[in-house]
């Protein structure tokens, strides 16, 4: 062994940080876009909706597992930190919830049901899908600003609540417009435009007040020479905007190139979790807990690591082989 | 209502709503892998459509489960902050491996076991059948063995109010664990058969019969009857373990009030907590002391006995005759059914139509059973929730009661309404009619290897 100051007590839960950032930022894109879908239902025709929810049938169960992940990491890594955030985040944690089940029931039931009850569960979809949206985007915009009081924190959160739901719409538009074809992928190009504008909007918004709102941000960002190191982010998520717009209006997006815009929102929510992660670090809940404060016994974090070393890439690897497996445009789905 | 019942209730309602869907799905995954194995074997359409049917009351079965797992997964912070902050280096590990474990594994394949004909090989799909019943019993194994370790915790030392793991093997092999999910093992199986044989009976006495109703109710009342002298076996094993690891609930269970020598076998009683003792009790004479001590004078310690709590007698006491009326009801459904069924010449269709309807009434026996059992361990262990060390009240959240009064109304909504939809909607998919598969008939040859 060498001598080398490297100590597991400081290095694990930054791993275990890390590995909780992407789960949750794999949840949001991932359960991002059928949440996307699902706000979309009820703009679509009858037999669009089917399509619509065979293109994510296969998918949605292990989707919404990520954020089992994301919270499991968060109850197990950093237990001090769990209780704090969901305490917090009591009542918008139970709404999301109730939205989830509403949503995840009526995958099932808006096709085994009788008749008459279909567009009751197609409603259901829609709302929890909407619900959930909007609570997730309310408790991102609470976590942001660590739970400050007074209205602008609030308005604040309002403000993401809604700009949240704006930015699933877009990238479920472009999944769309990536599995669909046709009249429906037509419509998903229109959906898309719809919801650009105010996703860039919300996003230039929410750049410019966050460093007003915390200090702690603006230190972090407004401060030379980090200022310009770290110009590459927005850029970076300026010109991913701009080239799904582009795409957008031109015929490619409709033909071999229609997987582009859905890899460009989603680098969009990559660049967006790298530059809140650069806010956030080495907060777990912003200027009140850091990792090490909120981190369990490093002998229990070391059980876990080992169990993610070997699952982690096992899921991943059979992820990617689930959605090879569906891969191409959207067909009618059956049990067989 | 204070706050600590409050979340106390709704973590019950939620537990009880969760565990339902799981107690079928368990079961029903590897009896699906059988179904279809049966028919690539035989060739026999009745497999198949049995396969087919089955697979989307698991898939109504598993979404209902999913989404009440993920509120179970925010409500162990939400209502009990304080277990996680003091027993987070047991449970979070525990709670880790089932995550990756089981339910990516089963969240992932069941898309392409649902979905995936056509799509992969039918080896690659039986492999990914046989995948998501295997992720649902992992499933099952972790989230035991942190229960079991709740009512009988070791590999364990207490610092300064923080639990701390000495030993893993200990942790996960606790002294209550194995006979706690074989117990819950053979629950599922017994659930899942008699949901079977009771839908396939309900299909046969409404006339909406197809070829896979014969097979769906021989195989529920055989999987049925070989199942529930085990459990009955089980249970008694697991009950003179709680017997020796926490008395205060058999104690409870059996409704004994002040320790005694020969104590009754109450089959029937109405504990009364506040006056410590039962009316109307009738019982056999020195029967729980020949049954938890093999010996009609052992001397059984009573409630009074347990000076640092213990928990509430009736319900501990009512949710474990039920449970155990439920069995014997098992035992005699599936044996005369059985038997029945083969003095017919193994032909359902000729079943009298009382026994079919029996039958039919018993579809959801298991959960009456399961949730009754789960009752009896659960509230058996208060005022505990970890046994003998950490109480109740210690780790309740500081959410004012009215956010979780709240919570609670809007949960139980909702869950009754999806109840009584999963309900109608097994109710509709049974009645609805299957035509035969396309180019097959009943004894055709199966399409082997290539995708169907």
């Amino acid at each position: 062994m060498s001598a080398a100051a490297f100590d597991w007590a400081t290095a694990l839960p930054v791993v275990f940080l890390v590995l909780m950032g992407v789960a949750m930022l794999a949840y949001v894109v991932l359960d991002g876009y059928d949440l996307g879908v699902g706000l979309l239902l009820h703009r679509a025709t009858p037999d669009q909706r089917d399509t619509m929810i065979a293109s994510i049938g296969p998918f949605w169960d292990a989707n919404e597992t990520w954020l089992v992940l994301g919270v499991g990491i968060l109850l197990i890594a950093f237990p001090k930190a769990h209780g704090l955030v969901l305490t917090a985040l009591y009542l918008p944690v139970a709404l999301m919830l109730v939205g989830l089940v509403l949503r995840g029931v009526a995958f099932d039931f808006r096709v085994k049901a009788q008749d008459q009850w279909k567009p009751l569960w197609n409603l259901a979809f829609w709302a929890g899908s909407g619900i959930a949206a909007v609570s997730q985007g309310w408790m991102l915009g609470r976590y942001i600003t660590g739970f400050a009081e007074g209205s602008a924190a609030h308005l604040f959160a309002g403000v993401i609540a809604l700009l949240l739901p704006a930015a699933y719409v877009l990238l479920g538009a472009c999944w769309l417009v990536m599995k669909t074809e046709g009249a429906l992928q037509l419509l998903a190009v229109r959906w898309a435009k719809w919801a650009w504008p105010p996703l860039v909007l919300g996003m230039g918004l929410v750049s410019l007040v966050t460093p007003v709102v915390s200090t702690t941000v603006r230190d972090r960002w407004f401060s030379m020479p980090e200022f310009i190191a770290l110009l590459p982010i927005p850029l970076a998520t300026l010109a991913a905007l701009v080239l799904a717009r582009v795409l957008l209006n031109s015929k490619m997006a409709l033909g071999r190139l229609c997987w582009v815009p859905f890899v460009a929102v989603v680098s969009v929510f990559v660049f967006g979790a790298i530059g809140l992660a650069y806010s956030l670090f080495p907060y777990v809940v912003m200027d009140q807990l850091t990792v090490w404060q909120a981190a369990s016994a490093t002998s229990s974090l070391a059980v876990i690591a080992v169990g993610c070393a070997v699952t982690v890439p096992a899921i991943v690897g059979y992820t990617i082989f689930s959605y090879r497996v569906f891969s191409g445009k959207v067909r009618e789905l059956s049990y067989a | 209502m204070d706050a600590l019942v409050l979340a106390r209730i709704q973590f019950a309602a939620n537990i009880t709503f969760h565990i339902l869907f799981p107690t079928i799905t368990i079961a029903l995954g590897w009896a699906l892998l059988f179904f279809r194995l049966r028919w690539l074997k035989t060739g026999d359409a009745g497999w198949l459509m049995a396969y087919r049917f089955w697979t989307k009351v698991f898939a109504l079965s598993f979404a209902l489960g999913v989404v009440s797992g993920i509120v179970m997964s925010f409500q162990f912070g939400t209502n009990w902050p304080g277990f996680m902050e003091r027993v987070g280096n047991v449970a979070g590990p525990l709670l880790g491996y089932e995550v990756l474990t089981a339910f990516f594994l089963e969240a992932t394949f069941l898309g392409i076991m649902l979905f995936g004909h056509g799509k992969v090989s039918e080896r690659v799909h039986l492999l990914a059948t046989g995948l998501v019943a295997f992720g649902t019993t992992m499933s099952a194994f972790w989230i035991l063995a942190l229960n079991s370790w709740m009512h009988t915790p070791a590999g364990v030392e207490v610092r300064g109010g923080e639990f701390f793991v000495t030993s893993w093997i200990e942790v996960v092999f606790n002294p209550s664990f194995p006979y706690r999910l074989v117990h819950m093992l053979l629950a599922s199986g017994l659930t899942m058969a008699f949901l079977v044989a009771g839908v396939s009976a309900w299909q046969f006495l409404k006339g909406k019969a197809n070829a896979s109703s014969p097979q769906a109710l021989r195989f529920g009342l055989t999987v049925g009857a070989v199942l529930i002298p085990l459990q009955i076996l089980a249970g008694d094993m697991h009950g003179l373990n709680t017997l020796e690891h926490q008395p205060a609930k058999v104690a409870a269970m059996e409704g004994v009030w002040e320790t005694q020598a020969g104590a009754p076998l109450l089959l029937f009683a109405v504990p009364d907590q506040t006056a410590r003792t039962n009316h109307f009790a009738l019982g056999i004479p020195q029967g729980a002391s020949l049954i938890l001590k093999h010996d009609p004078q052992a001397e059984i310690q009573g409630v009074n006995d347990f000076k640092d709590g213990h928990p509430p007698v009736a319900p501990v006491f009512w949710a474990f005759r039920i449970m155990v009326g439920t069995g014997v009801l098992m035992l005699v459904a599936s044996w005369g059914g059985l038997w029945l069924l083969r003095r017919q010449g193994w032909s359902a269709a000729q079943l009298p139509r009382p026994v079919l309807a029996g039958l039919a009434l018993m579809a959801f026996s298991g959960w009456t059973a399961t949730v009754a059992g789960w009752y009896v361990t659960e509230v058996g262990r208060q005022p505990w929730i970890v046994q003998g060390l950490l109480r109740v009240d210690e780790v309740a959240s500081a959410v004012p009661g009215a956010h979780i009064a709240l919570t609670l109304a809007l949960y139980l909504t909702v869950y009754a309404a999806l109840l009584l939809a999963y309900v109608s909607v097994v109710k509709h998919m049974a009645e609805k009619p299957v035509p035969m598969p396309e180019g097959l008939p009943p004894r055709a040859a199966p399409a082997t290897g290539a995708a169907a």
